[in-house]
């Protein structure tokens, strides 16, 4: 019996590499959004990420955890070329998406920040009103002919980032004025907003209280049937709660990568184990 | 494994392997007397056994507050998961290793209104011997952290599975024989069934022990050997 070809997954090549990363794949692979070869960063002189190889599948979350300064947030950066501003930052090694590397000369960066959007760890909106936060994206990437086109993307980002109901008679107050949870939220509208293929979040919840952080996570789980979606995050218990797919970065190596269920019960590598345990030092 | 950051969540996990460790050591103590009580007609060690279930009883109650406890502050992950987890199963298996063995004693007083029991129990005495060395071995397996040894254990299981239908034969001869040795035979023929039960809690326990070792299970197929069942 023939599969649609569509639904045939490759194997992928991560697994006949030699490399020291520890992998263990999906039971039934999802296609790769997001391919990741040899990737090492370098700031200056100094060596920040040596060798990262990863494929990052699409319409689920993958989480990075590891200790501080261990290259997760570097590498995610890598992703959306958020790394492109750091003055003396060098990228090696291959990132492509949908299969077309991200880092060739011809891309334009803001083009490929629509594709790949990023929430960060404390909430940033603009120092403007609720609705023009959302509208920004869409506006300077041309994406609403009218203003009929524009009220319509807003509101569905807005719904779909779980604030539309709180904020739906307020769109014209100042984004800022909303509490903590509701502006990392409008900062995931806004993100959505510019329909990106990859939402990038760094510690989306650091920032938050408990039930703000559910209620992202929540978000993060719907997000995932259309979104893919790459979580930085130092809560383990939240790697271990949203994710799909863990990868534990230590010194600037990916010391082991796979599915969520098999890193928090029976990881592979000593390293991880220890991390995750809590033995690490 | 090194230590936690936290120290305290290693004595806390510490606390609730020592229980599992005191259960074993309970476990096999109450077994061997059991067995000792039966086969000898000692009404003053049975009545010991019977007494040693309720401490056993309170052993596993602590233990599972702990854990959930343990779970309830720290939600642990990967092997620390793994040793709870088996833990509260562990127990839960050693509190019935002991509720068998106070059943086999309380047999003992019934058994001993009979005929003179050690004639009719050789068997039953050599199968005892088999199942308490199963417990033995499973702790002192599981203290250290030896997970080949727990391989071998569950599969000599089958040994007692043999052994207990061999009981089961020689109990029917008896009783066949001299119709006066029905009540005994069948006092006995629980008393081995118990044994039997204790060995398969045993596979348990080194199935439990295994996962929180290794994170891997054992297949489930295991040989069975007892015949006397025709259920399955």
């Amino acid at each position: 019996m023939h599969m649609p070809t569509d639904k045939i997954v490759p194997q992928s090549d991560l697994y006949s590499r030699e490399s020291t990363t520890a992998r263990t794949p999906d039971e039934n692979p999802l296609p790769v959004r997001v391919k990741a070869r040899d990737v090492s960063v370098f700031y200056g002189q100094k060596q920040a990420l040596f060798d990262v190889s990863i494929d990052v599948p699409e319409k689920s979350v993958t989480a990075f955890i590891g200790p501080s300064g261990c290259g997760k947030s570097t590498f995610l950066r890598c992703l959306n070329r958020m790394n492109d501003t750091i003055e003396g930052c060098r990228v090696s090694g291959l990132i492509a998406l949908d299969g077309s590397d991200i880092y060739d000369p011809s891309l334009d960066p803001v083009e490929l920040r629509a594709r790949v959007g990023m929430v960060f760890q404390k909430p940033n909106p603009f120092p403007k009103s609720i609705y023009e936060n959302v509208a920004y994206g869409p506006r300077i990437h041309g994406l609403a002919r009218s203003r009929s086109d524009m009220d319509a993307i807003v509101e569905s980002s807005l719904q779909k980032a779980g604030l539309w109901s709180e904020v739906k008679d307020r769109l014209h107050e100042a984004g800022t004025g909303l509490s903590g949870g509701q502006q990392q939220r409008l900062c995931i509208a806004r993100a959505i907003a510019v329909s990106p293929e990859v939402i990038l979040m760094d510690e989306p919840c650091s920032a938050l209280d408990p039930i703000a952080t559910a209620r992202i996570e929540e978000l993060i789980d719907e997000l995932r049937q259309n979104y893919t979606i790459v979580i930085v995050t130092h809560s383990m218990q939240q790697a271990a709660r949203v994710s799909q797919r863990t990868a534990f970065f230590h010194l600037g190596n990916l010391v082991e990568e796979g599915p969520t269920d098999l890193i928090f019960t029976s990881p592979v590598e000593k390293r991880t184990q220890d991390y995750i345990t809590g033995r690490y030092g | 494994m090194g230590q936690h950051t936290v120290t305290s969540f290693d004595e806390d996990l510490n606390a609730i392997d020592r229980l599992v460790h005191d259960m074993g050591d309970l476990a096999a103590d109450m077994v061997v007397a059991s067995t000792r009580s039966l086969v000898e007609t000692d009404a003053v060690l049975a009545q010991r056994v019977i007494s040693d279930d309720a401490i056993m009883d309170a052993r596993q109650r602590e233990l599972d507050d702990r854990a959930i406890t343990l779970i309830a502050k720290r939600q642990p992950v990967a092997q620390d998961l793994r040793a709870v987890v088996g833990a509260i199963r562990m127990a839960a298996d050693l509190e019935r290793i002991g509720d068998l063995a106070k059943n086999i004693s309380k047999r003992v007083s019934a058994v001993g209104e009979g005929s003179a029991p050690r004639s009719l129990s050789h068997s039953i005495d050599a199968m005892a011997q088999s199942v308490v060395a199963q417990v033995h071995e499973v702790i002192a397996a599981y203290e250290g952290r030896d997970s080949e040894k727990l391989k071998l254990l569950r599969a000599a299981d089958e040994n007692i599975d043999i052994q207990y239908t061999r009981v089961f034969r020689e109990l029917l001869t008896y009783m066949m024989e001299d119709p006066r040795n029905i009540t005994t035979c069948t006092h006995l023929l629980f008393c081995a069934k118990n044994l039997e039960r204790i060995g398969d809690h045993v596979t348990n326990i080194a199935e439990d022990a295994y996962y929180v070792m290794t994170g891997m299970q054992l297949p489930l197929y295991r040989p069975k050997a007892d015949e006397t069942s025709v259920a399955d």
